[in-house]
């Protein structure tokens, strides 16, 4: 599936969002990032294919959630569901 | 078509008519209303925005704006799931505005997931969720209920959390059942 990437100078951490392209909390979390110039990568699930729908479901069933959106996954292991600016801080160290 | 200004129209309308404020940022609310059309466009129905929708009406009918959850989420919470909308207390900023828990049972939520026949295997306590693949539009039962307080009646798949008319809990709802007898 297709990752969409986003530079910051910030790239100490892996940074992935599963997001809904229509979601205003979703848009909120990129918009912080983007603000604190953290480098991430997001998938709008809504726009991807029903397969890879189930892929992401798995991946973060992997984890230890069922999906909702945003989920924010850090260095492959923190898992963040909505937009939470104090775990969001926590996590990488804003 | 629809436009941004008649999604804004029908959600002010809504708030006005259950007492509730949209949400104070215009910002946020113009992405949300932005979001709500453009479901409506590739859906047919305007679907919650920040919600993963399959795209077949029947499956995504509980969470068409104003979904079912907005009532008690708006009771217990102060906004929706998407803070469309909202109590008073916190569009006038009293009380702050954070993400609330998803209230959409895991049964609803893994239809959006169910449209492949994966085999992947997962924990068993997940066992349950993985049915769904077998549910489709056609599978979801709907039933007849009543409110037994005001007598309103519903076609749908489970009762309403509040009633629309008397704001009776869903626990007043009971079955309509049919019996159909031949006669002469």
């Amino acid at each position: 599936m297709k990752k969409n990437k986003v530079e910051g100078k910030n790239n100490t951490h892996k940074v992935l969002v599963y997001a809904i392209s229509t979601c205003a909390w979703c848009k909120m979390t990129k918009k912080y990032l983007k603000d604190n110039d953290i480098e991430y990568e997001y998938v709008d699930v809504d726009q991807t294919s029903d397969e890879d729908h189930e892929k992401i479901r798995e991946d973060m069933i992997r984890r230890g959630e069922e999906p909702s959106y945003p989920t924010i996954i850090v260095d492959d292991k923190t898992l963040i569901t909505g937009f939470r600016k104090d775990k969001l801080k926590e996590a990488l160290g804003i | 078509m629809i436009t941004t200004e008649k999604v804004r129209q029908r959600a002010e309308s809504d708030a006005k008519t259950y007492g509730y404020y949209l949400h104070p940022d215009p910002d946020f609310l113009q992405d949300l209303l932005e979001g709500l059309k453009k479901n409506e466009e590739r859906y047919g129905y305007p679907s919650c925005p920040c919600r993963l929708a399959t795209g077949k009406l029947e499956l995504d009918r509980d969470i068409i704006c104003p979904c079912d959850y907005r009532d008690p989420d708006v009771a217990e919470y102060g906004t929706c799931y998407c803070a469309l909308y909202m109590r008073k207390d916190l569009y006038e900023g009293k009380t702050p505005i954070t993400p609330i828990p998803e209230r959409r049972p895991l049964e609803k939520r893994v239809r959006a997931y169910a449209a492949t026949t994966s085999t992947t295997s997962t924990t068993p306590e997940r066992t349950e969720a993985k049915a769904a693949p077998a549910q489709t539009a056609q599978t979801i039962k709907k039933k007849l209920w009543y409110c037994k307080q005001c007598g309103y009646v519903v076609f749908r798949e489970d009762p309403p959390y509040i009633c629309p008319i008397c704001k009776a809990k869903r626990e007043l709802f009971a079955t309509i059942e049919i019996n159909a007898t031949s006669q002469g």
